[in-house]
């Protein structure tokens, strides 16, 4: 595929890993913020063509990992309305809640339908008009948008049976609330390549400035993730931490306008709960006012019970980088892709599933 | 496989029809939502993300991007 077949040059990956083992000389604890970019580092065997002074963190970067066991909790609740029909993104079906995942809603009776884009879940609305479909609306900027022109769809076609549950979260909020926690070290952080797409580089500006913290963004092919690491390295060697975009060919400073003016009309910005992190203000998007008969909180109100979280799970400490997957006494034994206790076994951007595909036994 | 959140792929855009384009995504045919990048032209190779093109890729960054380690892979063969 072209754009991609380029970028996983094995001779092209290769030299840049020779490039960065030359010049890194003191030890370095970067930040893989995405959960792509988790798998990828994986999958391509990044991490062994690195020189023993790299360690790499995973971030909170995986949309279903970070929505909060509350959140699940709600999401399964207004499953169980009756008129409903729930659609949801891939592996968000699978988290446990409280009481279960959608998954065993859907197995007690309750209609969720896993959707690839926001326009099926618009398709499914269309089909029964009889019926509420609210979307379970998960991700970051790269998703926001698209969620944002089905509400906006909606609105134009008429369709009045369409509801989203917006649990949208923002990056930078989140990566300075991280870094300002300062739990552990880190020299640089990769930043997530598509929702650089729509964000621009731009509100990276603040981190190497409030934490002395360089940020790079990198695409997700082996070629894009090396380059990336070897200009944070030489960040970190000269001292002189700097945003710079190492995925130019999808990119650019100001990111995708058109893309963020939408989401801007139809969400605000508003307070959000983290796994891991707890409540991080500013941090999520909820439908503005005009937009409020789309939104699943105006019609839907169920009393929920206190959250609990999965006993001995770690995935809030691997959300914020402070542990490795294999550190949870769960990982491997009590916790697997089968039986996943946590959403970071869940997700295939999970560190834990990352880690579990491709070496189970560490 | 199920689509993970922040994936996005190249797909080639064949003809385009309002909100909406005929595209390649690695040789399937796909409609897709092209209301986030309304200025995309037929030819163009854009980012697919759930359903919707986000980015119209640059093909001139990228072959800038690769000549440069193209080159540095020439000189390390040589030593």
């Amino acid at each position: 595929m072209r754009f991609v077949d380029e970028f996983r040059d094995a001779t092209l990956a290769r030299t840049i890993a020779r490039r960065i083992t030359a010049v890194s000389t003191r030890p370095v604890q970067l930040m893989e913020f995405c959960g792509s970019h988790t798998h990828a580092l994986l999958r391509y065997g990044i991490r062994d063509m690195l020189p023993p002074t790299i360690t790499m963190r995973s971030g909170p970067g995986c949309p279903v990992c970070v929505t909060s066991t509350r959140d699940i909790d709600l999401a399964v609740a207004i499953a169980m309305a009756p008129n409903t029909i729930m659609a949801t993104y891939g592996d968000l079906i699978r988290v446990p809640g409280t009481h279960g995942s959608l998954e065993r809603a859907r197995a007690q009776g309750a209609d969720v339908r896993v959707v690839y884009s926001a326009l099926d879940a618009i398709a499914i609305a269309r089909e029964h008009p009889g019926t509420q479909t609210v979307l379970a609306g998960i991700g970051f900027e790269t998703t926001a948008p698209t969620v944002a022109a089905a509400i906006v769809e909606a609105s134009r076609a008429g369709i009045r049976n369409f509801r989203v549950l917006s649990l949208l979260k923002l990056t930078p909020p989140v990566m300075s609330a991280l870094m300002a926690l300062g739990e552990i070290r880190i020299d640089g952080i990769l930043c997530p390549g598509h929702v650089s797409v729509i964000i621009g580089t731009e509100p990276y500006r603040t981190i190497p400035v409030r934490f002395g913290v360089g940020c790079v963004v990198a695409g997700f092919e082996p070629v894009d993730m090396l380059r990336a690491i070897e200009l944070l390295v030489q960040q970190v060697e000269a001292g002189s931490p700097a945003v710079e975009n190492a995925y130019e060919r999808a990119v650019s400073e100001n990111g995708n306008e058109v893309a963020r003016a939408l989401m801007q009309r139809v969400f605000q910005p508003c307070d959000a709960e983290w796994r891991g992190l707890g409540p991080v203000p500013s941090s999520g998007l909820g439908l503005r006012p005009e937009y409020a008969e789309f939104d699943a909180l105006t019609a839907y109100h169920p009393d929920l019970e206190p959250s609990l979280e999965p006993a001995g799970c770690r995935c809030g400490d691997v959300l914020r980088g402070s542990a490795q997957p294999h550190e949870c006494p769960l990982f491997g034994s009590g916790c697997t892709p089968d039986y996943p206790v946590g959403p970071c076994m869940v997700s295939h951007e999970g560190a834990c599933a990352a880690h579990f595909s491709y070496f189970p036994g560490a | 496989m199920s689509p993970t959140m922040c994936l996005a792929i190249p797909a080639l855009v064949l003809s385009i029809d309002g909100d909406s384009a005929k595209a390649d995504v690695g040789g399937i045919q796909r409609r897709i939502g092209i209301m986030l990048t309304p200025q995309v032209k037929v030819g163009d190779y854009v980012l697919l993300h759930t359903g919707y093109s986000i980015s119209i890729l640059k093909p001139e960054e990228a072959e800038k991007t690769l000549a440069v380690f193209r080159e540095l892979a020439e000189l390390s063969e040589i030593r």
